[in-house]
């Protein structure tokens, strides 16, 4: 395994976490339904993730420094679905929808 | 082309298992075939993570992401009785919009980053990736953010819980309509 990494180079990895990023704003951007645009946004994280596990190896870091960073990644993200659940769960009951775009009572 | 064909065939391959479902997520009308391709492609993303030195972070990922994460959406999913392809898709005009700007972030970032130049990985000393060593580094160096995450994960527990409990006067009204 190891002599696949030596010729891995770090730009491999930054590409792959910049498509996988894209990939999760445009959903962001295009989709409508609530609990999608969070999914989204959980693709998002763990593209962040695979980079900083990609910098910890580029590294040779003895700590794993970035590892620890994506543990803590992890736990903001599992708290941040749990909240986002919820108030999805609380809009769905008052409006019986899931819409994102249904929101905007705020703008009258 | 020829820069492709130099990369190693399993880093080739996982990614572009990886970039097919995520692709999937964002497109599929069904939100129930979005959570499931999402569940594989966190599968492929532990697969790099273990070419990449981190087996401890990809069982990690699995079991949190996959295991814990995606379930809750899948239950929400089919508490709300979403599994139908109930959402209507914005119109083309804001699906072009929305590509045109995830395409110049994209443009932006890997600008950015050719001038940055090609450096080949050093490569971590054996065993930096197991749970030995995290959990030295976790409860010495990392010992106040640890503790903080947990009080982090409480208050979104309760508030979790505070969002999902129904007023009284809810619940009187809902029991008074099936009865």
């Amino acid at each position: 395994m190891l002599t696949i990494f030596h010729s891995l180079e770090i730009s491999h990895y930054i590409y792959l976490s910049t498509v996988l990023f894209s990939i999760g704003l445009f959903g962001v951007l295009f989709r409508r339904n609530a609990i999608i645009l969070l999914m989204c946004i959980e693709l998002m994280l763990n593209a962040v993730n695979l980079l900083l596990a990609a910098f910890t190896e580029y590294m040779g870091d003895v700590q794993a420094n970035g590892q620890m960073f994506v543990f803590f990644i992890m736990v903001v993200a599992a708290a941040e679905a749990a909240v986002g659940l919820a108030i999805i769960v609380m809009v769905y009951r008052n409006t019986r929808k899931t819409d994102v775009s249904f929101l905007d009572q705020l703008k009258d | 082309m020829g820069a492709l064909s130099s990369l190693p065939l399993p880093f080739l391959i996982l990614s572009f298992l990886t970039i097919l479902g995520a692709l999937y997520v964002v497109t599929s009308k069904n939100p129930v075939h979005s959570v499931l391709a999402l569940i594989f492609t966190f599968f492929t993303i532990s697969a790099h993570y273990v070419l990449l030195n981190a087996q401890f972070l990809a069982v990690v990922n699995l079991m949190v992401y996959a295991g814990a994460i995606m379930v809750l959406f899948l239950f929400v999913l089919m508490l709300l009785n979403l599994n139908k392809e109930s959402e209507p898709l914005k119109s083309n005009i804001w699906g072009i919009a929305a590509a045109i700007s995830a395409g110049l972030l994209l443009l932006v970032i890997t600008a950015a980053f050719q001038t940055s130049g090609i450096a080949v990985m050093k490569g971590n000393a054996e065993g930096i990736g197991l749970v030995k060593n995290l959990g030295r580094v976790l409860m010495t160096e990392y010992l106040v953010p640890f503790e903080l995450t947990g009080i982090l994960f409480i208050s979104a527990m309760v508030g979790a819980v505070l969002l999902g409990k129904r007023d009284k006067s809810e619940v009187v009204k809902s029991e008074e309509t099936i009865s």
